[in-house]
C-alpha cells in the first residue's frame, strides 16, 4: 500500500496519432479486408459491424474533441467499406483487391496532407519549401522529408502492384484471400520503417514488413521455386534481423539510447569511435545490406526474386528498396554523418562491388526474371553512390531513384507477368524471341522499361542515374562515377539484349500456334500507368520531380 | 567499460568447463552397456515413428498452431493486467484504446476458427 501510494497519478500521453496517420490506413484496411475475407457469407454483417463500430468511435472523437473533419472523414470511409461489401458481397477477390488500391490511394493522401502540414513548419528565409523535421510519438517517429518521400513512393508501388497481381493470381490459383492484407501489411511495415526515429522502431518495422514478405514470396505454395523462395529469404531474412539486431545492442552499449538521433549525437562526440561503436556500425551495414540487396549480402535476391509470385517480386524490388534504404539513410547520412570517415569508404567498397557484381551476374542469366534479379541487385549499387556523398544532394538523388526505380521495377515485372499468363512457365530469352511482331504492345512496353532500367538518356532512368551521379561526383567520388558508368554499359549490353531478340530476331519454329495475349484490365492499367509516369519523369517533368526530392532530403536531428 | 562484463566472460569459462568435465568424467567412469531401448531417440516418452503421425510427418504442424495462439492469448493477458489496475483513471479512453487492442486480437482468433486451425483431425 505504501508502494501504491507513491506512484504518481497516471498521465495519459498525448499521442500524436497524426504522425503515424497513413500506416493506421494501411493497417486499418489490411485487417478490414481480413475480415471481409473471413466472414465468407457473413460478408456483409460483418461490414455493417465494422460500420456501426467506426461511426460510434467516430461519434465520439467529434464530441469529445469538437472536431469534424477527422470523424468525417471515418465516417464517409466506414460508409464507402460497406457500399463496396454491399454491391461485390458475391465477387470476395474483387471487394479486397478493390479495398487495398482504395487504401493506398488513401494513404496516399494521407501523407501527401502531412506534406501540406509539415512544409514550412521551419521559420527562416527558405521556410515555405521545407518539409519540416519532427519527432514525435516519444521520438519513436520521424516526421520528416525523407520518411513522407518514401511514403508515397511504397504506397504508389502498391497501388499499381495490385491491378498488376489481379488477373495474374486468378490464372495461377493463387488467389487467397490472405493475399491484398497481406501486401498491406507489408506496406504499413514499409512506411513505418521509412519514418522510424527509433532503433526499436526500426527492429519492429522490418519484422512487420518481413514477415509479411516471407508468406507473400512462398504464396504459390505448390510451385517449388516459390518454396524455395520463401524458405531463402525467411532464413537469410531472420539471420539478417539478428545482426541488426546486435548492432543495435552495440548503439545501446556505447550511447546509451535506442533513439537514432541521440545515438548520432553520442557518436558524434567520440573523438575516436572505439571497437564497440565500429563493430556497431558494421553490424547495422549488414543488416541493412541484406534488406537492400548489396553485394556480398545479395545471395538471396536472385532466387528469391524469381521463386516469388512475379507482381509481388515487383513490389519487393521496388518498395523494400526504398524503405530499407530510407531507415539505411536515416541512420548513417542522418545520425553518424560526423563519423562518416569511418564508414564511406566501407560503403564506397560495397557500392562498387554491387554494381559490378550485379551487372556482371545478370548478363549470363538466361531466365529473364532473374535476370531482373541480378540488375536489381545492380541497382542498389547505383542507389549507394548518392549515400556516399553524405549530402543533401546525394539524399534527394536516392529518393529521386527510388521513386522512378519503383515504376520501372513493377512495369517490366508487370509484362513478364502478363507473358508468364499464357505462357503458364518462367520466361527465357528465348521465349521473347519475335514477341515485338506478334504483340507489338506489350513488347513496346517491356523496351521502354529496359530501356530506362539502363539509363538511356531521354528516360526517366536517366533522370534518375543523373541525379545520383551528379551528386557522387559534387561529393568527390568520380572513382566510383566512373565504375557506375562501366557497370551500366554492361548492364546495357543484357538490357538490349532481350530488346533486340524482341524486335530483331524471328519466333523459333513451332511454336508459331500459340494464344494470344489476353491482357486484364487490371493489368493493362498497372503497366501503362508505370509506363505513362516512366515517360512523364523521363520528358517533361523531371525538373518537379527532382525539386521535390530537393524539399524532401531532411532528416529529424 | 568492457571489464564489467568480466564476470559474464568467467561464467562463460565457467560452463564451459563444466560441461567438458561432465561429459569426460561420465565417458570415463560410467559402465557402458548400450542396447536398443537405450539408443531410441527420447521424445517425451513416446518412441518417434514417423509413419503413425499423419502425413507421415514426425511433428505434426497443429502443435505448432496451438502453441502460437497460446502465446497470442498469453501476451494478450499480460497487457490485460496492468490495465485493469489503472482502469479507473484512464476511464473512457483506455476502455476504448483497449477495446481496439482486444478487436484486432479476436480478428485474428476468428481468422484461424474459420480457416479450420482449430480443427484438430
Amino acid at each position: 500500500m505504501t508502494l501504491l501510494a507513491q506512484i504518481p497519478p497516471l498521465q495519459i500521453p498525448d499521442i500524436a496519432w497524426s504522425a503515424i496517420s497513413p500506416e493506421l490506413v494501411l493497417f486499418g484496411v489490411g485487417i478490414l479486408a481480413l475480415l471481409l475475407d473471413t466472414a465468407g457469407p457473413q460478408r456483409l454483417q460483418a461490414s455493417f459491424l465494422v460500420f456501426g463500430f467506426a461511426a460510434a468511435g467516430a461519434g465520439y472523437i467529434a464530441l469529445s474533441t469538437e472536431q469534424s473533419v477527422l470523424p468525417g472523414l471515418v465516417g464517409l470511409a466506414a460508409l464507402g467499406q460497406f457500399a463496396l461489401t454491399a454491391i461485390w458481397r458475391d465477387r470476395p477477390r474483387l471487394l479486397s483487391a478493390l479495398l487495398a488500391a482504395l487504401g493506398f490511394a488513401g494513404a496516399i493522401g494521407v501523407t501527401t496532407w502531412q506534406w501540406g502540414a509539415y512544409s514550412g513548419r521551419l521559420v527562416g528565409a527558405d521556410a515555405a519549401t521545407f518539409v519540416g523535421t519532427d519527432s514525435l510519438l516519444g521520438g519513436m517517429v520521424a516526421v520528416d522529408g525523407v520518411a513522407l518521400f518514401t511514403r508515397v513512393t511504397v504506397c504508389l508501388a502498391g497501388l499499381v502492384t495490385v491491378p498488376l497481381s489481379f488477373a495474374y493470381a486468378e490464372e495461377r490459383r493463387i488467389h487467397r484471400g490472405e493475399y491484398y492484407p497481406l501486401l498491406l501489411f507489408a506496406a504499413t511495415g514499409m512506411t513505418l520503417l521509412a519514418s522510424s526515429a527509433d532503433f526499436i522502431m526500426v527492429f519492429i518495422a522490418i519484422e512487420v514488413l518481413s514477415l509479411s514478405l516471407y508468406i507473400l514470396a512462398g504464396f504459390a505454395k505448390r510451385d517449388l521455386n516459390s518454396q524455395e523462395a520463401a524458405l531463402k529469404y525467411f532464413l537469410l531474412g531472420a539471420f539478417s534481423s539478428a545482426l541488426l539486431l546486435y548492432g543495435i545492442a552495440l548503439v545501446y552499449g556505447v550511447t546509451g539510447s535506442t533513439n537514432i538521433a541521440e545515438a548520432g549525437r553520442a557518436f558524434s562526440s567520440l573523438d575516436a569511435p572505439q571497437g564497440m561503436a565500429v563493430a556497431a556500425m558494421a553490424l547495422l551495414i549488414v543488416g541493412f545490406g541484406f534488406k537492400t540487396a548489396i553485394v556480398p549480402f545479395h545471395m538471396w535476391t536472385p532466387d528469391v526474386y524469381q521463386g516469388a509470385p512475379t507482381p509481388i517480386t515487383g513490389f519487393m524490388a521496388a518498395a523494400t528498396k526504398a524503405a530499407a534504404f530510407a531507415a539505411f539513410l536515416r541512420v548513417f547520412v542522418g545520425a553518424f554523418a560526423p563519423l562518416q570517415w569511418s564508414w564511406t569508404p566501407v560503403l564506397w567498397v560495397l557500392a562498387a562491388l554491387t554494381m559490378l557484381a550485379g551487372a556482371i551476374l545478370a548478363v549470363v542469366q538466361n531466365d529473364v526474371k532473374r535476370m531482373l534479379g541480378y540488375s536489381a541487385v545492380a541497382h542498389a549499387g547505383y542507389v549507394l553512390i548518392g549515400f556516399v556523398a553524405v549530402n543533401r544532394a546525394g539524399v534527394s538523388g536516392v529518393l529521386v531513384y527510388l521513386l522512378i526505380y519503383t515504376f520501372m521495377s513493377l512495369g517490366s515485372f508487370g509484362v513478364l507477368a502478363l507473358l508468364e499468363r499464357r505462357n503458364h512457365k518462367a520466361m527465357a530469352i528465348d521465349d521473347l524471341r519475335g514477341l515485338g511482331r506478334r504483340d507489338p504492345v506489350p513488347a513496346g512496353m517491356l523496351a521502354l522499361f529496359l530501356l530506362s532500367l539502363a539509363g538511356i538518356p531521354g528516360t526517366a532512368g536517366f533522370v534518375a542515374k543523373f541525379a545520383v551521379f551528379r551528386a557522387g561526383i559534387e561529393a568527390g567520388h568520380a572513382a566510383l562515377v566512373v565504375i557506375a558508368v562501366v557497370s551500366s554499359v554492361i548492364a546495357a549490353f543484357f538490357y538490349i539484349r532481350v530488346i533486340v531478340a524482341m524486335f530483331m530476331e524471328d519466333v523459333p519454329e513451332g511454336v508459331a500456334a500459340e494464344a494470344p495475349l489476353a491482357p486484364s484490365t487490371g493489368m493493362s492499367a498497372g503497366i501503362a500507368f508505370s509506363a505513362a509516369v516512366m515517360v512523364a519523369f523521363g520528358t517533361v517533368l523531371p525538373f518537379l520531380l527532382v525539386d521535390l526530392a530537393d524539399q524532401a532530403a531532411t532528416f529529424v536531428s | 567499460m568492457l571489464a564489467e562484463y568480466l564476470p559474464v566472460a568467467v561464467l562463460f569459462v565457467i560452463a564451459f568447463l563444466f560441461v567438458a568435465l561432465s561429459l569426460l568424467v561420465s565417458s570415463k567412469l560410467g559402465p557402458s552397456r548400450p542396447n536398443p531401448v537405450k539408443n531410441a531417440a527420447y521424445e517425451s516418452g513416446i518412441i518417434p515413428d514417423p509413419e503413425t503421425a499423419v502425413g507421415g510427418s514426425r511433428f505434426p504442424v497443429r502443435f505448432y498452431l496451438v502453441a502460437m495462439l497460446f502465446i497470442i492469448f498469453d501476451v494478450e493477458a499480460v497487457f490485460l493486467y496492468p490495465w485493469a489496475t489503472v482502469l479507473r483513471d484512464l476511464s473512457w479512453y483506455g476502455l476504448a484504446v483497449m477495446g481496439v487492442f482486444v478487436a484486432l486480437l479476436f480478428e485474428s482468433y476468428y481468422y484461424v476458427l474459420r480457416k479450420g486451425g482449430l480443427e484438430w483431425d
